[in-house]
């Protein structure tokens, strides 16, 4: 049964407005609309970093701090969320689009 | 559904450190926006992908108008470094160090790091052939990242219907 997201609010690029309305099952439901299904606990691994900083510092991570705050390689990241790994992690993570260069 | 992706494709012609990083940074932002990367390194650009170089590249404070002493914390205004200044031996290593210090204090990554990013993130990176015949280099003097040397040609082949940007 995947997640029903008719109530969540998503700006004209796709991203969520509000990362408190963000769950596991809507993060499903958003990478299968990203092309990614299913998510694999490598996946999770990335996402949930994503949503510890995400929701400590209020900003999307960029992807250098995903590798070194994962220890997961650059090539397992672009493996992972394959064409523009920046925009959809942060996408399905619930976040905003990252700000940072590097 | 067969959306045609995005190509951009950058020429690094410059190895100072100032416009080293352009070409590392933008297509850094483009891999991570899904958007397919070459860069052909040609002339002193090559410095970007040669072993013996791309740890000691260099920024020279001679005719350098946009380096300003504050920089240095210096309450100089507008004042530049002045040329006489530059001359003497040792600032241009004294403003690669400070310059580099700079870069990595805003979280940047090293030269050598970016060129492994942006191969690992699927970038594909070429040297330019003339170049590397006349600098008498041979693969082995390159960073293992570097995926072949080719021709100015086979560069235009290569890069059909991509945005190019020259540095």
């Amino acid at each position: 049964m995947l997640a029903d997201l008719t109530a969540i609010a998503f700006n004209e690029e796709g991203f969520m407005t509000d990362p408190n309305q963000w769950t596991k099952e809507i993060a499903e439901v958003l990478a299968r609309q990203e092309g990614i299904d299913p998510l694999t606990s490598e996946h999770w691994k990335i996402i949930d970093f994503c949503r510890t900083t995400g929701m400590t510092s209020g900003k999307s991570p960029t992807l250098r701090q995903i590798t070194t705050g994962t220890s997961i390689s650059t090539k397992e990241l672009f493996a992972l969320f394959p064409k523009g790994p920046a925009k959809k992690v942060a996408k399905i993570s619930g976040l905003g689009k990252p700000e940072g260069c590097v | 559904m067969a959306e045609e992706t995005r190509k951009i494709a950058f020429i690094c012609s410059k190895g100072d450190i100032d416009m080293a990083y352009p070409a590392l940074i933008m297509g850094w932002a483009a891999l991570g926006n899904g958007i397919d990367v070459t860069i052909f390194f040609t002339f002193w650009g090559l410095d970007l992908v040669t072993k013996s170089r791309v740890d000691k590249l260099e920024i020279a404070p001679v005719a350098l108008t946009s380096m300003k002493m504050k920089m240095m914390g210096l309450p100089t205004g507008n004042l530049g470094i002045p040329n006489i200044l530059g001359i003497i031996p040792g600032m241009t290593a004294f403003a690669s160090w400070f310059l580099k210090k700079e870069i990595k204090k805003q979280g940047v990554p090293t030269v050598r790091e970016y060129v492994e990013m942006l191969h690992d993130g699927g970038a594909k990176l070429f040297g330019c052939k003339m170049t590397v015949d006349m600098f008498g280099l041979k693969r082995d003097d390159f960073l293992p990242q570097v995926d072949d040397v080719v021709t100015a040609s086979d560069f235009m082949d290569m890069t059909e219907g991509a945005q190019i940007i020259f540095i």
